[in-house]
Order: structure tokens, then C-alpha cells, then sequence
């Protein structure tokens, strides 16, 4: 009587717990409710990517800042110093967007090779393997979180405040940065199983897309003229990162019209003029465009991950 | 019972490159040029595990046994056909497999944990249970690169079998540790199966089926070939090993021998424990060949009592009928039925014939001893 209770007590019944199924081809909804409870395992990949990263490095997590800071300082002299672009206080300019890019780029850097450099791991245990994908990208938004206090601090030390009316469309722009990040980090670790060259091309195609998007310069104050006489301004704006760096642009710098620094000090159109609705609806229509594109993601990398057994 | 584990109609095709082409350069230049070829590792298996129930999967190598469990893991998908499974499951397919080595022990049982599926809290609350169990205090905070490969084993094996899980799957990772490790491990599985949890064992060894089993199922090239009791089961993957030897023998040489029958001369089975008893053992050979007798007795339980061969003195079996006897002078058997299994092996210990389960005796016993051996104990006060 005892053995049994406590036999019962301890065993659980089977007959209600919840049947998961392995076939060919899971489909999205399976997949995603797959992610979602594995929601504890992403956390710890996070975690450990971080934490393996920074392990042997004297200065620690404090690289994360360092580096960006020496990438901003690099622009920095290049642009406002040595070519005098004569924008008012560029680090800010260059700061506001260079958060956006470094957490895409980061991310999409490290999840390039993700599936083929932990091989072993994705052979022997089961798991949705986007996973390992989505771990770079979340260590990549804990970079970003640290970047922005850092911009944070960075404003208050110049004395400057950031757009507050505009301010409520950050969340809507980071969330749709995140799922554009994870789109493509999720599809180039599949792609890279079967086409090991991505990993070199991708790093070239970062590059080209840096200088696409306008981070280190003003889209505004330089293409957007010419592009609008021959009345292709959306080819610039083809590139979804465009959009969520100009977001943070207007954000954090605020002014769209300034005085060159440079004399005569003529006005620079730096961010476009456009109103809080026209934010609102071009960030919310790229947000329900990049769902879309996230989800095909996810199908795309079903499709990929059943030959990756023999491919590694 | 429940139903735990409902494999419905499984295949699984690899592609196999004869040339890998994997650089962009190779696939835009020469798209068609090495040949694929698709290999069947698994043809439609359908299967049922139910609650409390372990069950053995026997095949040699290539047999396609660790791509099966893959598939149930899920860490392979079927190429068609669907695996259902109802609770929780644990793997210990390669062990450690997920370990990050630049972190501490006490980092990897976490990551590890959240790989099978375990919270942090979860993992907090067996955490102590796992350290003591790998007997590995005192470097735990260790980074798992300084690890040895036993300390490694030992680790992932501890986390592995603490996770509670409803289905415990296992690889041939018994044969790793040393023997009381191993018997740790048995013990383990010993009260896995206690607690009412479904195990799955894959193994290429029939003793570790016998002791632990209560189905055994037999792959071969990706087929299933037996799916029901272990001694059916392994008889039938015994006569398929044969079946291999003897396509691998090209000069022939292996003649075909076949195990008739195992008599009595009284006819009867039935033996006093102490008692002697004499089989003859009736084959067939289908050319003159040299070997050694071997024989095996096994309690139900699936313990083996015995194994004995005419080592030394070989068998010579001429063409067409042989007989064999076998005297054993006394069975010191306490009560029971006990299995016999009779067969040829050449010098190196390849079985050239088989048959499970060829007799079986029944001992019967007066004394007071319990066990399966009679040592004649006496008990006297000094």
C-alpha cells in the first residue's frame, strides 16, 4: 500500500501528458509552439555564448563596449575630422546608428557558422536547431541593451534629450530589427551547411550592406535628392535596415535640419522630415512584412535541417 | 498501458556524396559532377513501446539501429512515416555531446539540463543528487576542458539519468567507465524500470538484452526482422549474423551447418537438482568442417548460469548427419527451468551454427537453499 502510493506519487500518469510527434516535415505551428517551450534552453545558450566569448579576455564583457566605442571613434576621425562632413555633433549621428547595425551584424556574423561549428551537438541532441541561431541573436541584443545605456549615458553627458513624442515607436523598430536579424541569421545557418563558402561571401556582403545602409553618412544629404529625380527613392529603401536606422536616427538625434559646422555653416537636411504618422506606419508595415518574412524563415530552415544529418 | 512510444511506418534515405562539392566554385561549375546515391538506412518500421517497458534493439553495425533512435530522439527526422511520443525523453546517445568545454562543470549541468528540457530550477533542485552521482566534487567548478574522458562520461551520464524522464533512451553507453561505474548504471536502469519508466536499449550485446529486457527487436539493413520475446528475438538475430558470415565467406569454406534437434535419451527434460543429465545434440553439415561445441544455460530471468565450450578438442562433423552428446555429471540447479542454448563456433569464436533456446530443463529441488546454485552450504556454531 505504502510502495504503491509513493510509486504513484512519484510516477505521474502518462495518460494525459502531451504527445509530441517527429516526422518529415514539422509544420510552422509545431515549430513555433517547439521554440516557445524551449524558451529555457535559448536563455542558457545566451547565457554561455556571453559568458564563453568574453572567458579568457582580461577586460571581460567590458569589450563590448570597447569595441563599438573604437569603431565609433574610427568614423568618427574619418568622417567629421578628417573629410569634414561638417555634421553637428556626429559621434551621436554615427552612435544612433551604429547600435542598430552592430547588433545585425554581430548576430548574423556569429550564426553564419552556428550549425556547422557545433556539428556535434546538433547531431547527437535533439532540439529545435534554430535555436542555436537564435542564441547568437539574443547575445547580440544583450550587446545592444548594453550599447544603448551607453548612448543613454553618452546624451546625458552632452546634455542632449532624445525625440519623447517619437520615442513610443523604439519598441515597434526593435522588435522589427530583431525579427529581420533573426530571419536572416536563422536562414544563413542552414544555408551554410550546404554551401560553406557563405561564411566568407557573408562577411563581403555585411560590408556592401554597411555602406547601403546610412549609418555613416546622411541618406537624406546625400542620395536622396538624385534618387527622387528619377523617382526610385524605394530602391534605397529596399534594404529593411534602412528604415530602423533612420527610426533611431530621429530618435536619439533628434534634428532633421542642422547648420553645417563647416563654414558658411549652409543648413544640412540630415534625417527626412517626415511626422510621427508617417514613422509609425512605414516602421509598422515593414514590422507586419519582416513577421512574414521571420515565419518563411523558419520555413525555409524546416526545409533545410532534414539533410543535415548527412551533410556535416 | 499506455502507449509511450508509436513508431508508425518509418523510412529514413541518406543522400551519400561519392565527391563533396560543398564550395560555391565546385556547385556553379560542375553542378552535376559527383554522384549521389541514396542509401535506405531505415525501411518501414512500425513499432510500440508501452509504459514500463523495456525493450531491447538488437543489430550489428550498419544495421541502421542508431539511425532508429536518432529518429525517436528527434534529432533525426524520418524521410516519411511519423514517431509519436507521450512524456518526457532523455537520450544518452553520445554522452557529453553538449558540453561546452571552456565552461565550469557546474555551467554545463545547466546548459546540459536545458538541452533535455530541464529549468534552472528544475536543474537546482537535482543539482546535488548529479555531483554526487559523478563523483566528481571537486571539479565541478572546473572548466570541462580539464576533464578527463572518464570524469567527462561520468558527468553527462549523472545528468542524463537525473532528469526524471518517462523514457530513458540508451546507446551502447554502457560500455563506457569503468566496471563499477557500469554497474552503477545497471542499477540505475534496475530502478528505471522499478519507478514504472519505458526504456530503450540499443545494444550488439545479447547478454545485456537477456538481463535487462522485456521485448527484443531486431534490425537488419533497416529492416525489422523480429519484434516480440527476447530469446525469439535473439534467435532470430543470432541466425542473421549467421546469415552474414556466411556471405562474407567467399571460398566457402564455412559449410552450412544447421542444429536439428536436442534430445534426451529418456526423453524427458525434467531433472532432480544434483541429478545428471545427457543431450544429444542432432546436425546437420553440408560439408566435413572442424569447430568448437559451445553451450549456454540461461535462467528465465535471462541470467547466465553458464558457458561452456569443447575448447581444445574440436567437433569434426562429417557431411550429412552428426550427432553431439553432452553429459553434464551434475546440475547443481536449484528449482526451475533453465535454457539451453547449443551451437558451432569457429576458433575465433565466430558462430558458424545457433540455436536459442534449443531445450529447456526443469530442475526440481527439496532443499532450503534459494538462489539458482546449490553450494551444499553446512552451518555449524565453532
Amino acid at each position: 500500500m505504502n510502495e504503491a502510493t509513493s510509486a504513484g506519487v512519484q510516477r505521474r500518469s502518462l495518460d494525459d501528458a502531451p504527445v509530441r510527434v517527429v516526422s518529415a516535415r514539422a509544420n510552422l505551428r509545431t515549430r513555433l509552439r517547439n521554440l516557445w517551450s524551449r524558451r529555457e534552453l535559448l536563455t542558457s545558450l545566451v547565457s554561455s555564448d556571453i559568458r564563453i566569448k568574453y572567458k579568457n579576455s582580461a577586460l571581460g564583457i567590458f569589450w563590448s563596449m570597447l569595441s563599438p566605442a573604437l569603431t565609433l571613434g574610427i568614423y568618427d576621425l574619418v568622417f567629421s575630422v578628417i573629410t569634414k562632413n561638417g555634421y553637428p555633433n556626429f559621434a551621436l549621428y554615427l552612435f544612433s546608428g551604429l547600435v542598430v547595425w552592430n547588433m545585425f551584424q554581430n548576430a548574423v556574423n556569429m550564426a553564419t557558422g552556428v550549425i556547422v561549428d557545433r556539428a556535434g551537438l546538433v547531431k547527437k541532441v535533439s532540439f529545435p536547431r534554430e535555436i542555436l541561431a537564435l542564441a547568437n541573436v539574443g547575445a547580440a541584443v544583450v550587446y545592444f541593451a548594453i550599447q544603448l545605456c551607453v548612448l543613454c549615458l553618452f546624451m546625458l553627458a552632452l546634455g542632449r534629450s532624445p525625440a519623447w513624442s517619437f520615442l513610443w515607436i523604439l519598441p515597434i523598430s526593435f522588435v522589427t530589427l530583431y525579427l529581420l536579424t533573426a530571419s536572416v541569421a536563422i536562414v544563413m545557418s542552414a544555408v551554410t551547411v550546404y554551401l560553406r563558402d557563405m561564411r566568407h561571401l557573408m562577411e563581403v556582403l555585411l560590408q556592401l550592406w554597411f555602406w547601403l545602409s546610412p549609418v555613416v553618412y546622411s541618406y537624406q544629404n546625400t542620395i536622396a535628392l538624385r534618387l527622387h529625380d528619377h523617382g526610385v527613392t524605394w530602391v534605397y529603401f529596399l534594404n529593411p535596415v534602412t528604415l530602423i536606422i533612420i527610426t533611431f536616427q530621429r530618435i536619439f538625434y533628434v534634428k532633421t535640419t542642422v547648420l553645417s559646422t563647416v563654414a558658411p555653416h549652409p543648413p544640412l537636411q540630415i534625417l527626412p522630415t517626415w511626422t510621427m504618422s508617417t514613422f509609425f506606419y512605414a516602421n509598422a508595415s515593414l514590422l507586419a512584412l519582416v513577421v512574414v518574412v521571420f515565419l518563411g524563415s523558419l520555413m525555409i530552415f524546416g526545409r533545410l535541417e532534414g539533410n543535415f544529418e548527412s551533410e556535416l | 498501458m499506455t502507449t509511450v512510444i508509436d513508431v508508425e511506418n518509418i523510412s529514413k534515405q541518406f543522400k551519400i556524396h561519392h565527391e563533396r562539392n560543398q564550395s560555391l566554385k565546385e556547385r556553379l561549375l560542375h553542378p552535376k559532377s559527383g554522384s549521389t546515391e541514396i542509401f535506405n538506412a531505415l525501411s518501414d518500421i512500425s513499432f510500440q513501446v508501452s509504459a514500463n517497458e523495456t525493450v531491447g534493439i538488437l543489430g550489428h553495425n550498419g544495421s541502421g539501429k542508431s539511425t532508429l533512435l536518432k529518429c525517436i530522439c528527434g534529432v533525426l527526422q524520418p524521410t516519411t512515416g511519423q514517431i509519436r511520443l507521450r512524456g518526457s525523453l532523455a537520450a544518452l546517445l553520445e554522452l557529453g555531446a553538449g558540453f561546452q568545454t571552456e565552461l565550469s562543470g557546474r555551467d554545463n549541468v545547466y546548459l546540459y539540463g536545458a538541452m533535455l528540457g530541464l529549468s534552472k530550477r528544475n536543474v537546482d533542485a537535482i543539482f546535488d543528487d548529479i555531483v554526487a552521482f559523478s563523483e566528481i566534487e571537486q571539479f565541478i567548478d572546473t572548466q570541462v576542458k580539464f576533464y578527463s574522458s572518464g570524469m567527462y562520461v561520468r558527468l553527462a551520464f549523472a545528468v542524463a539519468v537525473n532528469v526524471d524522464p518517462d523514457i530513458l533512451v540508451v546507446d551502447e553507453v554502457l560500455a563506457v567507465g569503468d566496471e563499477r561505474f557500469q554497474a552503477k548504471c545497471i542499477d540505475r536502469i534496475r530502478t528505471f524500470q522499478e519507478e514504472g519508466r519505458s526504456i530503450l536499449l540499443v545494444t550488439h550485446q545479447a547478454d545485456q538484452v537477456r538481463a535487462l529486457c522485456d521485448r527484443a527487436i531486431v534490425l537488419d539493413g533497416g529492416l525489422m526482422v523480429a519484434n516480440g520475446p527476447v530469446q525469439e528475438s535473439l534467435r532470430i538475430f543470432r541466425e542473421h549474423l549467421l546469415e552474414d558470415a556466411v556471405e562474407l565467406d567467399r571460398t566457402g569454406a564455412r559449410a552450412e551447418i544447421s542444429i536439428d534437434s536436442v534430445t534426451t535419451p529418456s526423453g524427458s527434460f525434467d531433472v532432480k537438482s544434483g541429478a545428471g543429465i545427457h543431450f544429444d545434440v542432432q546436425m546437420t553439415s553440408h560439408a566435413a568442417y572442424s569447430g568448437n561445441f559451445m553451450m549456454e544455460i540461461f535462467t528465465r530471468g535471462g541470467l547466465l548460469v553458464s558457458r561452456s565450450d569443447a575448447q581444445g578438442s574440436p567437433v569434426n562433423l562429417k557431411p550429412g548427419l552428426n550427432s553431439v552428446g553432452v553429459d553434464l555429471p551434475q546440475i547443481p540447479l536449484l528449482d526451475g527451468v533453465y535454457d539451453v542454448n547449443v551451437g558451432i563456433v569457429d576458433r575465433h569464436g565466430t558462430v558458424m551454427a545457433w540455436r536459442e533456446q534449443a531445450a529447456s530443463i526443469q530442475v526440481a529441488y527439496s532443499g532450503r537453499e534459494g538462489g539458482i546454485v546449490e553450494l551444499g552450504a553446512s552451518i555449524t556454531q565453532q
